[in-house]
Protein backbone atom coordinates (compact mmCIF):
# COMPACT_ATOMS: atom_id res chain seq x y z
CA UNK A 1 0.00 0.00 0.00
CA UNK A 2 2.78 2.35 0.91
CA UNK A 3 6.34 2.57 -0.59
CA UNK A 4 8.54 4.59 0.98
CA UNK A 5 11.85 4.45 -1.40
CA UNK A 6 15.30 6.68 -0.20
CA UNK A 7 13.04 9.60 0.65
CA UNK A 8 15.11 12.73 1.81
CA UNK A 9 13.21 15.75 3.12
CA UNK A 10 15.21 19.10 3.76
CA UNK A 11 13.57 22.09 4.38
CA UNK A 12 14.20 25.26 3.76
CA UNK A 13 17.38 26.71 6.26
CA UNK A 14 18.79 23.00 5.15
CA UNK A 15 17.01 20.79 8.30
CA UNK A 16 17.08 17.25 6.87
CA UNK A 17 14.38 15.37 8.71
CA UNK A 18 14.10 12.28 6.71
CA UNK A 19 17.53 10.90 5.29
CA UNK A 20 17.15 8.23 3.05
CA UNK A 21 14.48 6.66 4.47
CA UNK A 22 13.16 3.49 3.04
CA UNK A 23 9.50 1.41 4.18
CA UNK A 24 7.01 -0.62 3.23
CA UNK A 25 3.23 -0.72 4.94
CA UNK A 26 1.72 -4.12 2.79
CA UNK A 27 -2.01 -4.03 2.19
CA UNK A 28 -3.96 -4.54 5.24
CA UNK A 29 -1.57 -3.53 7.80
CA UNK A 30 -1.42 -2.12 11.07
CA UNK A 31 1.73 -0.24 11.58
CA UNK A 32 2.95 1.82 13.94
CA UNK A 33 5.64 4.83 13.60
CA UNK A 34 7.30 5.41 16.60
CA UNK A 35 10.21 7.59 17.48
CA UNK A 36 11.34 10.88 19.47
CA UNK A 37 10.02 14.37 18.28
CA UNK A 38 12.25 14.99 15.22
CA UNK A 39 12.23 11.42 14.50
CA UNK A 40 10.70 12.50 11.66
CA UNK A 41 7.38 10.18 12.12
CA UNK A 42 5.35 13.52 11.32
CA UNK A 43 7.37 14.46 8.22
CA UNK A 44 6.64 10.97 6.91
CA UNK A 45 3.11 10.98 7.32
CA UNK A 46 3.09 14.59 5.62
CA UNK A 47 4.93 13.27 2.40
CA UNK A 48 1.86 10.51 2.57
CA UNK A 49 -0.33 12.88 2.80
CA UNK A 50 1.11 15.03 -0.22
CA UNK A 51 1.39 18.14 2.73
CA UNK A 52 4.75 17.93 2.01
CA UNK A 53 7.34 16.72 -1.16
CA UNK A 54 9.98 14.79 -1.06
CA UNK A 55 13.28 16.63 -1.50
CA UNK A 56 14.57 13.19 -3.39
CA UNK A 57 13.46 9.73 -2.81
CA UNK A 58 9.86 8.14 -4.11
CA UNK A 59 6.68 7.46 -2.09
CA UNK A 60 4.43 5.65 -3.28
CA UNK A 61 1.21 5.34 -2.09
CA UNK A 62 -1.64 2.77 -3.55
CA UNK A 63 0.13 2.28 -6.74
CA UNK A 64 0.55 5.88 -7.33
CA UNK A 65 3.87 7.54 -7.41
CA UNK A 66 3.06 10.92 -5.10
CA UNK A 67 5.31 13.12 -7.48
CA UNK A 68 3.20 12.53 -10.54
CA UNK A 69 0.36 14.17 -8.57
CA UNK A 70 -0.49 17.85 -9.51
CA UNK A 71 -1.21 20.59 -7.37
CA UNK A 72 -4.51 20.21 -8.77
CA UNK A 73 -4.68 16.52 -8.60
CA UNK A 74 -4.23 17.01 -4.54
CA UNK A 75 -7.70 17.16 -3.50
CA UNK A 76 -8.95 14.06 -5.10
CA UNK A 77 -5.22 11.65 -4.22
CA UNK A 78 -6.36 13.11 -0.35
CA UNK A 79 -9.90 12.21 -0.12
CA UNK A 80 -9.14 8.70 -1.10
CA UNK A 81 -7.69 8.15 2.59
CA UNK A 82 -8.67 8.88 6.14
CA UNK A 83 -6.18 11.31 8.55
CA UNK A 84 -6.51 11.33 12.14
CA UNK A 85 -4.88 14.00 13.64
CA UNK A 86 -3.79 14.71 17.67
CA UNK A 87 -5.57 18.16 17.80
CA UNK A 88 -8.41 16.27 15.82
CA UNK A 89 -8.76 19.34 13.97
CA UNK A 90 -12.68 19.58 14.02
CA UNK A 91 -14.77 22.53 12.89
CA UNK A 92 -16.16 23.98 16.13
CA UNK A 93 -18.49 25.77 14.07
CA UNK A 94 -20.54 22.79 12.85
CA UNK A 95 -21.64 20.18 14.71
CA UNK A 96 -20.58 16.59 14.95
CA UNK A 97 -22.60 15.25 12.21
CA UNK A 98 -21.34 18.12 9.86
CA UNK A 99 -17.75 17.97 10.68
CA UNK A 100 -18.05 13.81 10.16
CA UNK A 101 -20.56 14.38 6.85
CA UNK A 102 -17.55 16.84 5.42
CA UNK A 103 -15.73 14.47 3.29
CA UNK A 104 -18.62 13.07 1.56
CA UNK A 105 -20.01 16.62 0.94
CA UNK A 106 -16.23 17.53 -0.60
CA UNK A 107 -16.58 14.43 -2.85
CA UNK A 108 -20.06 15.43 -3.68
CA UNK A 109 -21.64 12.18 -2.21
CA UNK A 110 -25.73 12.36 -2.48
CA UNK A 111 -27.33 13.66 0.67
CA UNK A 112 -28.88 10.52 0.89
CA UNK A 113 -26.35 7.99 1.09
CA UNK A 114 -23.86 10.45 3.15
CA UNK A 115 -26.90 10.88 5.77
CA UNK A 116 -26.80 7.20 6.00
CA UNK A 117 -22.37 6.76 5.99
CA UNK A 118 -22.46 9.39 8.40
CA UNK A 119 -25.13 7.61 10.63
CA UNK A 120 -23.15 4.27 10.32
CA UNK A 121 -19.69 5.64 11.09
CA UNK A 122 -20.68 7.68 14.30
CA UNK A 123 -22.29 4.52 15.17
CA UNK A 124 -18.96 2.61 14.44
CA UNK A 125 -17.28 4.67 16.83
CA UNK A 126 -20.52 5.13 19.27
CA UNK A 127 -21.10 8.63 19.10
CA UNK A 128 -24.55 8.23 17.15
CA UNK A 129 -26.56 9.61 20.10
CA UNK A 130 -24.52 13.19 19.70
CA UNK A 131 -25.12 13.90 16.22
CA UNK A 132 -26.48 17.38 17.03
CA UNK A 133 -24.20 18.31 19.35
CA UNK A 134 -21.09 20.92 18.97
CA UNK A 135 -18.02 19.33 19.24
CA UNK A 136 -17.05 21.30 22.07
CA UNK A 137 -19.64 20.28 24.35
CA UNK A 138 -17.83 16.56 23.70
CA UNK A 139 -14.64 15.15 25.87
CA UNK A 140 -11.27 15.42 24.23
CA UNK A 141 -11.86 10.94 23.58
CA UNK A 142 -14.99 11.72 21.84
CA UNK A 143 -13.84 14.31 19.85
CA UNK A 144 -11.24 12.22 18.59
CA UNK A 145 -13.83 9.37 17.94
CA UNK A 146 -15.57 12.31 16.06
CA UNK A 147 -12.23 12.85 14.25
CA UNK A 148 -11.91 9.33 13.49
CA UNK A 149 -15.26 9.07 12.05
CA UNK A 150 -14.84 11.73 9.78
CA UNK A 151 -11.26 10.16 8.35
CA UNK A 152 -13.09 6.66 8.00
CA UNK A 153 -16.57 7.72 6.98
CA UNK A 154 -15.96 7.50 3.12
CA UNK A 155 -14.37 3.85 3.65
CA UNK A 156 -10.87 4.78 2.58
CA UNK A 157 -8.33 1.79 2.10
CA UNK A 158 -5.56 3.90 3.81
CA UNK A 159 -6.07 5.89 7.16
CA UNK A 160 -2.72 7.54 8.36
CA UNK A 161 -2.99 9.46 12.08
CA UNK A 162 -0.67 11.51 13.78
CA UNK A 163 -0.36 10.80 16.95
CA UNK A 164 -3.68 10.15 17.69
CA UNK A 165 -3.60 9.10 21.33
CA UNK A 166 -1.58 11.84 21.84
CA UNK A 167 -3.77 13.83 24.68
CA UNK A 168 -5.62 11.18 25.94
CA UNK A 169 -5.30 9.20 28.89
CA UNK A 170 -4.25 5.17 28.53
CA UNK A 171 -8.06 4.49 28.78
CA UNK A 172 -9.18 6.17 26.09
CA UNK A 173 -6.02 5.83 24.14
CA UNK A 174 -7.15 1.88 24.10
CA UNK A 175 -10.22 2.93 23.21
CA UNK A 176 -9.25 4.69 20.40
CA UNK A 177 -6.93 1.91 19.09
CA UNK A 178 -9.45 -0.63 19.83
CA UNK A 179 -11.41 1.20 17.12
CA UNK A 180 -8.50 1.57 14.32
CA UNK A 181 -8.09 -1.89 15.20
CA UNK A 182 -11.61 -2.51 14.18
CA UNK A 183 -11.08 -0.70 11.10
CA UNK A 184 -8.13 -2.98 10.31
CA UNK A 185 -10.29 -5.84 10.58
CA UNK A 186 -12.43 -5.16 7.53
CA UNK A 187 -9.05 -4.76 5.74
CA UNK A 188 -8.26 -0.88 6.18
CA UNK A 189 -4.58 -0.33 6.10
CA UNK A 190 -3.40 1.78 9.26
CA UNK A 191 -0.15 3.97 9.50
CA UNK A 192 -0.27 5.50 12.73
CA UNK A 193 2.87 7.62 14.57
CA UNK A 194 2.48 7.68 17.96
CA UNK A 195 5.32 7.73 20.63
CA UNK A 196 3.26 5.74 23.09
CA UNK A 197 5.53 2.47 23.51
CA UNK A 198 3.86 1.20 26.11
CA UNK A 199 0.33 1.16 24.61
CA UNK A 200 2.09 0.03 20.89
CA UNK A 201 3.62 -2.85 22.47
CA UNK A 202 0.02 -4.02 23.54
CA UNK A 203 -1.07 -4.45 20.41
CA UNK A 204 1.17 -7.13 18.59
CA UNK A 205 1.50 -4.70 15.30
CA UNK A 206 4.59 -4.01 13.32
CA UNK A 207 6.46 -0.90 14.81
CA UNK A 208 8.97 0.75 13.03
CA UNK A 209 10.91 3.40 15.20
CA UNK A 210 12.58 6.14 13.57
CA UNK A 211 15.66 8.26 14.57
CA UNK A 212 17.02 11.18 13.33
CA UNK A 213 15.03 10.65 10.02
CA UNK A 214 15.66 7.09 9.28
CA UNK A 215 14.51 3.62 10.47
CA UNK A 216 15.99 2.05 13.35
CA UNK A 217 14.62 -0.86 13.87
CA UNK A 218 11.62 -2.83 13.13
CA UNK A 219 9.68 -5.22 15.63
CA UNK A 220 6.92 -6.98 16.04
CA UNK A 221 4.98 -7.95 19.26
CA UNK A 222 3.40 -11.45 18.43
CA UNK A 223 5.60 -12.70 21.64
CA UNK A 224 3.99 -10.44 24.02
CA UNK A 225 0.31 -10.76 22.61
CA UNK A 226 0.94 -14.49 22.98
CA UNK A 227 2.20 -13.99 26.30
CA UNK A 228 -0.86 -12.11 27.77
CA UNK A 229 -3.72 -11.84 25.07
CA UNK A 230 -4.90 -8.85 23.07
CA UNK A 231 -5.94 -6.07 24.76
CA UNK A 232 -7.03 -4.61 21.76
CA UNK A 233 -8.90 -7.08 20.31
CA UNK A 234 -10.16 -8.85 23.59
CA UNK A 235 -11.91 -6.02 25.68
CA UNK A 236 -12.05 -8.65 28.87
CA UNK A 237 -7.74 -8.23 29.00
CA UNK A 238 -7.12 -5.48 31.10
CA UNK A 239 -5.11 -2.99 29.60
CA UNK A 240 -1.43 -2.83 30.56
CA UNK A 241 -1.06 0.80 31.69
CA UNK A 242 2.45 2.22 31.84
CA UNK A 243 3.46 3.69 35.29
CA UNK A 244 5.24 6.61 36.28
CA UNK A 245 8.29 4.76 36.43
CA UNK A 246 8.08 3.16 32.89
CA UNK A 247 7.17 -0.52 33.67
CA UNK A 248 3.72 -1.50 33.69
CA UNK A 249 0.95 -2.39 36.10
CA UNK A 250 -2.13 -4.49 35.50
CA UNK B 1 -23.19 24.62 9.73
CA UNK B 2 -27.26 23.90 10.38
CA UNK B 3 -27.72 24.25 6.54
CA UNK B 4 -25.46 21.24 6.34
CA UNK B 5 -27.66 19.15 8.67
CA UNK B 6 -30.45 19.66 7.32
CA UNK B 7 -29.22 19.27 3.97
CA UNK B 8 -28.05 15.81 4.67
CA UNK B 9 -31.30 14.81 6.27
CA UNK B 10 -31.77 11.16 4.45
CA UNK B 11 -35.76 12.02 3.34
CA UNK B 12 -33.30 14.37 0.90
CA UNK B 13 -33.10 13.35 -2.96
CA UNK B 14 -29.58 12.68 -4.28
CA UNK B 15 -29.42 13.02 -8.03
CA UNK B 16 -26.25 14.70 -8.83
CA UNK B 17 -28.06 17.86 -9.87
CA UNK B 18 -30.02 17.85 -6.79
CA UNK B 19 -26.85 17.41 -4.73
CA UNK B 20 -24.78 20.37 -6.67
CA UNK B 21 -27.85 22.77 -6.02
CA UNK B 22 -28.44 21.87 -2.23
CA UNK B 23 -24.68 22.61 -1.84
CA UNK B 24 -24.88 26.07 -3.50
CA UNK B 25 -28.08 26.74 -1.60
CA UNK B 26 -26.33 25.60 1.37
CA UNK B 27 -23.25 27.85 0.66
CA UNK B 28 -25.63 30.42 -0.16
CA UNK B 29 -27.32 30.55 2.91
CA UNK B 30 -23.85 29.87 4.95
CA UNK B 31 -22.84 33.12 3.52
CA UNK B 32 -25.66 34.95 4.30
CA UNK B 33 -25.65 34.00 7.40
CA UNK B 34 -22.37 34.64 8.36
CA UNK B 35 -22.76 38.59 7.02
CA UNK B 36 -25.84 38.92 9.03
CA UNK B 37 -23.93 37.46 12.51
CA UNK B 38 -22.00 40.39 12.17
CA UNK B 39 -24.60 43.22 11.41
CA UNK B 40 -22.36 46.22 12.18
CA UNK B 41 -19.37 45.29 10.79
CA UNK B 42 -21.29 44.15 7.64
CA UNK B 43 -23.55 47.10 7.53
CA UNK B 44 -20.58 49.54 7.44
CA UNK B 45 -19.31 47.57 4.34
CA UNK B 46 -22.46 47.78 2.69
CA UNK B 47 -22.74 50.87 3.35
CA UNK B 48 -19.77 52.00 1.75
CA UNK B 49 -20.39 49.94 -1.79
CA UNK B 50 -23.97 51.69 -1.72
CA UNK B 51 -22.31 55.16 -1.44
CA UNK B 52 -19.67 54.03 -3.91
CA UNK B 53 -22.34 53.03 -6.49
CA UNK B 54 -24.88 55.52 -5.35
CA UNK B 55 -22.55 58.81 -6.05
CA UNK B 56 -22.04 57.96 -10.00
CA UNK B 57 -26.20 56.85 -10.60
CA UNK B 58 -26.61 59.74 -8.50
CA UNK B 59 -24.46 62.33 -10.93
CA UNK B 60 -26.03 59.93 -14.03
CA UNK B 61 -29.39 61.20 -12.78
CA UNK B 62 -28.22 64.49 -12.88
CA UNK B 63 -27.06 64.23 -16.60
CA UNK B 64 -30.24 63.00 -17.25
CA UNK B 65 -32.34 65.46 -16.01
CA UNK B 66 -30.37 67.83 -17.36
CA UNK B 67 -30.84 65.95 -21.03
CA UNK B 68 -34.45 65.98 -20.28
CA UNK B 69 -34.16 69.39 -19.96
CA UNK B 70 -32.21 70.56 -23.15
CA UNK B 71 -34.84 68.70 -24.81
CA UNK B 72 -37.64 71.36 -24.34
CA UNK B 73 -35.02 73.76 -25.96
CA UNK B 74 -34.88 71.82 -29.62
CA UNK B 75 -36.40 74.65 -31.00
CA UNK B 76 -33.28 76.98 -29.87
CA UNK B 77 -30.99 74.61 -32.28
CA UNK B 78 -33.79 76.31 -35.36
CA UNK B 79 -33.03 78.32 -37.80
CA UNK B 80 -35.21 81.60 -38.22
CA UNK B 81 -35.17 82.62 -42.05
CA UNK B 82 -36.17 86.19 -42.72
CA UNK B 83 -37.27 86.66 -46.21
CA UNK B 84 -36.73 89.74 -47.90
CA UNK B 85 -40.37 91.87 -47.97
CA UNK B 86 -41.02 91.59 -51.52
CA UNK B 87 -40.85 87.93 -50.87
CA UNK B 88 -45.21 86.63 -52.07
CA UNK B 89 -46.72 84.55 -49.70
CA UNK B 90 -46.87 82.13 -52.76
CA UNK B 91 -43.15 82.43 -53.50
CA UNK B 92 -42.74 82.06 -49.25
CA UNK B 93 -45.00 78.66 -49.39
CA UNK B 94 -42.85 77.50 -52.56
CA UNK B 95 -39.74 78.06 -51.05
CA UNK B 96 -40.57 76.30 -47.92
CA UNK B 97 -41.43 73.33 -50.04
CA UNK B 98 -37.79 73.50 -51.64
CA UNK B 99 -35.97 73.33 -48.11
CA UNK B 100 -38.08 70.90 -46.75
CA UNK B 101 -36.91 68.14 -49.58
CA UNK B 102 -33.50 68.67 -48.47
CA UNK B 103 -32.14 65.46 -46.15
CA UNK B 104 -30.50 67.78 -43.61
CA UNK B 105 -33.61 69.86 -42.73
CA UNK B 106 -36.60 67.73 -40.46
CA UNK B 107 -39.22 70.38 -41.07
CA UNK B 108 -39.83 73.66 -42.17
CA UNK B 109 -42.54 75.86 -40.59
CA UNK B 110 -43.78 79.31 -42.18
CA UNK B 111 -44.78 82.31 -40.22
CA UNK B 112 -46.76 84.27 -42.69
CA UNK B 113 -46.37 88.47 -41.56
CA UNK B 114 -49.77 88.14 -40.66
CA UNK B 115 -49.49 85.66 -38.56
CA UNK B 116 -45.90 87.13 -37.20
CA UNK B 117 -47.83 90.58 -36.15
CA UNK B 118 -50.52 89.30 -34.36
CA UNK B 119 -48.51 87.05 -32.16
CA UNK B 120 -46.28 90.12 -31.78
CA UNK B 121 -49.34 91.72 -30.61
CA UNK B 122 -50.13 89.48 -28.20
CA UNK B 123 -46.72 89.04 -26.72
CA UNK B 124 -45.27 92.79 -26.77
CA UNK B 125 -48.46 94.28 -25.24
CA UNK B 126 -48.89 96.84 -27.76
CA UNK B 127 -51.42 94.97 -29.65
CA UNK B 128 -53.24 99.30 -29.21
CA UNK B 129 -50.00 101.12 -31.06
CA UNK B 130 -49.17 98.66 -33.60
CA UNK B 131 -52.59 99.08 -34.95
CA UNK B 132 -51.58 102.48 -36.04
CA UNK B 133 -49.39 100.77 -37.86
CA UNK B 134 -50.31 101.36 -41.77
CA UNK B 135 -48.36 98.49 -43.28
CA UNK B 136 -47.22 95.25 -41.67
CA UNK B 137 -42.97 95.42 -41.09
CA UNK B 138 -42.73 92.25 -40.79
CA UNK B 139 -41.54 89.66 -43.36
CA UNK B 140 -42.74 86.25 -43.58
CA UNK B 141 -40.31 83.99 -42.08
CA UNK B 142 -39.28 80.05 -42.32
CA UNK B 143 -38.53 78.51 -39.38
CA UNK B 144 -36.08 75.86 -40.08
CA UNK B 145 -35.09 72.69 -37.80
CA UNK B 146 -32.33 70.75 -38.84
CA UNK B 147 -32.44 66.83 -38.58
CA UNK B 148 -30.99 65.27 -36.20
CA UNK B 149 -28.61 63.15 -38.37
CA UNK B 150 -26.71 66.54 -38.95
CA UNK B 151 -23.38 67.60 -37.43
CA UNK B 152 -21.99 70.55 -36.02
CA UNK B 153 -20.15 71.47 -39.43
CA UNK B 154 -23.30 69.95 -41.80
CA UNK B 155 -25.08 72.96 -39.72
CA UNK B 156 -23.18 75.14 -40.05
CA UNK B 157 -22.88 74.48 -43.83
CA UNK B 158 -26.89 74.22 -43.82
CA UNK B 159 -26.77 78.09 -41.97
CA UNK B 160 -24.81 79.38 -45.02
CA UNK B 161 -26.83 77.80 -47.77
CA UNK B 162 -30.02 79.21 -46.37
CA UNK B 163 -28.24 82.90 -45.77
CA UNK B 164 -27.29 82.31 -49.74
CA UNK B 165 -30.67 82.08 -50.84
CA UNK B 166 -32.17 85.49 -52.63
CA UNK B 167 -35.24 85.66 -51.01
CA UNK B 168 -33.34 85.15 -47.78
CA UNK B 169 -33.06 89.29 -45.86
CA UNK B 170 -30.90 87.30 -43.11
CA UNK B 171 -30.47 84.37 -40.87
CA UNK B 172 -31.03 84.12 -37.01
CA UNK B 173 -29.52 81.52 -35.19
CA UNK B 174 -28.97 80.70 -31.77
CA UNK B 175 -27.57 77.09 -31.03
CA UNK B 176 -24.08 78.32 -29.54
CA UNK B 177 -25.03 78.24 -25.94
CA UNK B 178 -27.14 75.13 -26.25
CA UNK B 179 -24.67 73.38 -28.11
CA UNK B 180 -21.53 74.56 -25.21
CA UNK B 181 -24.92 73.41 -22.64
CA UNK B 182 -24.75 69.97 -24.52
CA UNK B 183 -20.84 69.94 -24.73
CA UNK B 184 -20.57 69.95 -20.84
CA UNK B 185 -23.41 67.09 -20.49
CA UNK B 186 -21.38 65.50 -22.95
CA UNK B 187 -18.13 65.90 -20.80
CA UNK B 188 -19.58 65.63 -17.49
CA UNK B 189 -21.02 62.11 -18.83
CA UNK B 190 -17.83 61.27 -19.68
CA UNK B 191 -15.94 62.16 -16.89
CA UNK B 192 -18.85 60.31 -14.87
CA UNK B 193 -17.67 57.38 -17.02
CA UNK B 194 -14.29 57.44 -16.15
CA UNK B 195 -15.10 58.30 -12.18
CA UNK B 196 -17.23 55.45 -11.84
CA UNK B 197 -15.06 52.64 -13.48
CA UNK B 198 -12.40 54.05 -10.32
CA UNK B 199 -15.11 53.45 -8.02
CA UNK B 200 -15.91 50.17 -9.53
CA UNK B 201 -12.06 49.56 -9.05
CA UNK B 202 -12.79 50.74 -4.77
CA UNK B 203 -15.72 48.76 -4.77
CA UNK B 204 -13.89 45.78 -6.20
CA UNK B 205 -10.92 46.48 -3.49
CA UNK B 206 -13.41 46.70 -0.84
CA UNK B 207 -15.13 43.66 -0.99
CA UNK B 208 -11.90 42.01 -1.71
CA UNK B 209 -10.50 43.32 1.79
CA UNK B 210 -13.65 42.16 3.26
CA UNK B 211 -12.86 38.89 1.99
CA UNK B 212 -8.93 38.85 2.65
CA UNK B 213 -9.98 39.33 6.14
CA UNK B 214 -12.71 36.93 6.17
CA UNK B 215 -10.15 34.04 4.43
CA UNK B 216 -7.73 35.07 7.65
CA UNK B 217 -10.60 34.50 10.29
CA UNK B 218 -11.49 31.21 8.61
CA UNK B 219 -7.84 30.17 8.09
CA UNK B 220 -8.19 27.13 10.07
CA UNK B 221 -11.16 25.98 9.00
CA UNK B 222 -9.80 26.15 5.66
CA UNK B 223 -6.59 24.11 6.44
CA UNK B 224 -8.63 21.48 7.70
CA UNK B 225 -10.82 21.70 4.51
CA UNK B 226 -8.30 21.34 2.24
CA UNK B 227 -6.46 18.43 4.58
CA UNK B 228 -9.14 16.30 3.88
CA UNK B 229 -9.37 16.51 0.17
CA UNK B 230 -11.46 19.82 -0.63
CA UNK B 231 -10.43 21.81 -4.14
CA UNK B 232 -9.60 25.09 -4.36
CA UNK B 233 -12.90 25.78 -5.96
CA UNK B 234 -14.75 23.79 -3.41
CA UNK B 235 -13.70 26.18 -0.54
CA UNK B 236 -14.02 29.62 -2.79
CA UNK B 237 -17.44 29.52 -3.12
CA UNK B 238 -18.83 30.07 0.35
CA UNK B 239 -16.14 33.85 0.29
CA UNK B 240 -17.61 33.98 -3.82
CA UNK B 241 -21.26 34.00 -2.31
CA UNK B 242 -20.58 36.42 0.30
CA UNK B 243 -19.27 38.80 -2.08
CA UNK B 244 -22.67 38.55 -3.99
CA UNK B 245 -24.48 39.24 -0.87
CA UNK B 246 -22.10 41.98 -0.20
CA UNK B 247 -22.73 43.32 -4.03
CA UNK B 248 -26.44 42.87 -3.77
CA UNK B 249 -26.60 44.47 -0.36
CA UNK B 250 -24.84 47.50 -1.63
CA UNK B 251 -26.52 47.99 -4.76
CA UNK B 252 -30.22 47.89 -3.20
CA UNK B 253 -28.68 50.09 -0.82
CA UNK B 254 -27.83 52.53 -3.65
CA UNK B 255 -30.95 52.30 -4.74
CA UNK B 256 -32.36 53.46 -1.54
CA UNK B 257 -30.16 56.08 -1.47
CA UNK B 258 -30.49 57.48 -4.75
CA UNK B 259 -34.15 57.25 -4.38
CA UNK B 260 -34.61 58.85 -0.70
CA UNK B 261 -32.44 61.88 -2.55
CA UNK B 262 -34.77 61.92 -5.46
CA UNK B 263 -37.93 62.39 -3.12
CA UNK B 264 -35.98 64.93 -1.10
CA UNK B 265 -35.86 67.15 -4.89
CA UNK B 266 -38.67 66.48 -5.85
CA UNK B 267 -40.80 69.33 -4.47
CA UNK B 268 -38.37 71.95 -4.27
CA UNK B 269 -37.50 71.23 -8.43
CA UNK B 270 -41.35 71.28 -8.97
CA UNK B 271 -41.28 74.62 -6.97
CA UNK B 272 -38.46 76.36 -9.07
CA UNK B 273 -39.84 74.53 -12.45
CA UNK B 274 -43.13 76.70 -11.57
CA UNK B 275 -41.87 79.68 -10.77
CA UNK B 276 -40.21 79.55 -14.49
CA UNK B 277 -43.94 78.48 -15.99
CA UNK B 278 -42.19 74.91 -16.78
CA UNK B 279 -44.03 71.77 -15.93
CA UNK B 280 -40.42 70.09 -15.67
CA UNK B 281 -40.75 67.42 -12.98
CA UNK B 282 -37.47 65.34 -11.59
CA UNK B 283 -36.52 62.05 -13.33
CA UNK B 284 -35.96 58.67 -11.64
CA UNK B 285 -34.37 55.17 -12.41
CA UNK B 286 -36.05 53.20 -14.59
CA UNK B 287 -35.96 49.62 -14.43
CA UNK B 288 -32.96 49.16 -16.54
CA UNK B 289 -30.95 51.77 -14.73
CA UNK B 290 -32.16 49.85 -11.75
CA UNK B 291 -31.25 46.68 -12.60
CA UNK B 292 -28.23 48.05 -13.73
CA UNK B 293 -27.35 49.30 -10.47
CA UNK B 294 -28.21 46.05 -8.69
CA UNK B 295 -26.13 44.20 -11.46
CA UNK B 296 -22.88 45.91 -11.29
CA UNK B 297 -23.04 45.95 -7.49
CA UNK B 298 -23.48 41.87 -7.88
CA UNK B 299 -20.47 41.86 -10.35
CA UNK B 300 -18.29 43.80 -8.51
CA UNK B 301 -18.73 41.74 -5.79
CA UNK B 302 -18.65 38.61 -7.19
CA UNK B 303 -15.42 40.44 -8.89
CA UNK B 304 -14.03 41.47 -5.36
CA UNK B 305 -14.42 38.35 -3.73
CA UNK B 306 -12.85 36.01 -6.70
CA UNK B 307 -9.76 38.07 -7.00
CA UNK B 308 -9.56 37.80 -3.38
CA UNK B 309 -9.57 34.06 -2.44
CA UNK B 310 -8.27 33.76 -5.26
CA UNK B 311 -4.78 35.22 -4.60
CA UNK B 312 -5.45 34.64 -0.83
CA UNK B 313 -6.61 31.11 -0.73
CA UNK B 314 -3.41 29.37 -2.58
CA UNK B 315 -1.22 30.53 0.36
CA UNK B 316 -3.39 28.60 2.87
CA UNK B 317 -2.41 25.22 2.51
CA UNK B 318 -2.42 22.53 5.30
CA UNK B 319 1.08 22.67 7.07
Amino acid sequence: MIQIDNVVKRFPGGQEALKGLTLNVEKGEMVFVTGHSGAGKSTLLKLIALIERPTSGQVVVDGKNTRRVSRRKVPAYRRQMGMVFQDHKLLYDRSVFDNVALPLIIAGIGYREAGRKVRAALDQVGLLKKERQNPETLSSGEQQRVGIARAIVSRPKLVIADEPTGNLDPALSLEVMRIFRRFNEVGVTLLIASHDIGLIDQLGCRRIALEDGRVQEVADDDDFIAEYGDPIVDPAVDPIIPDEDGGTWR
Amino acid sequence: MKAHSEALAPTRKSSPLGTWASLHISNCKGSLGRIVRQPFASLLTVLVIAVTLALPAAMLLVIKNASSLSRSWDNALDFSVYLNQDVSLTEARRLKDIIEQRADVEVVTLITADEALDQFKADSGFGAALDHLGDNPLPHTLVVRPSSANTEQTVLLLNEELGNLPEADFVQVDTEWVQRFLAILDMLQRAIGIGSLLLGAAIVVIIGNTIRLDIQNRRQEIEVTKLIGASNAFVRRPFLYSGFWYGLGGGLMALGLVGYGLYALEEPAARLAGLYGSTFTVLSLDLRESLTIVGTGVLLGLTGSWLAAARHMRAIEPG
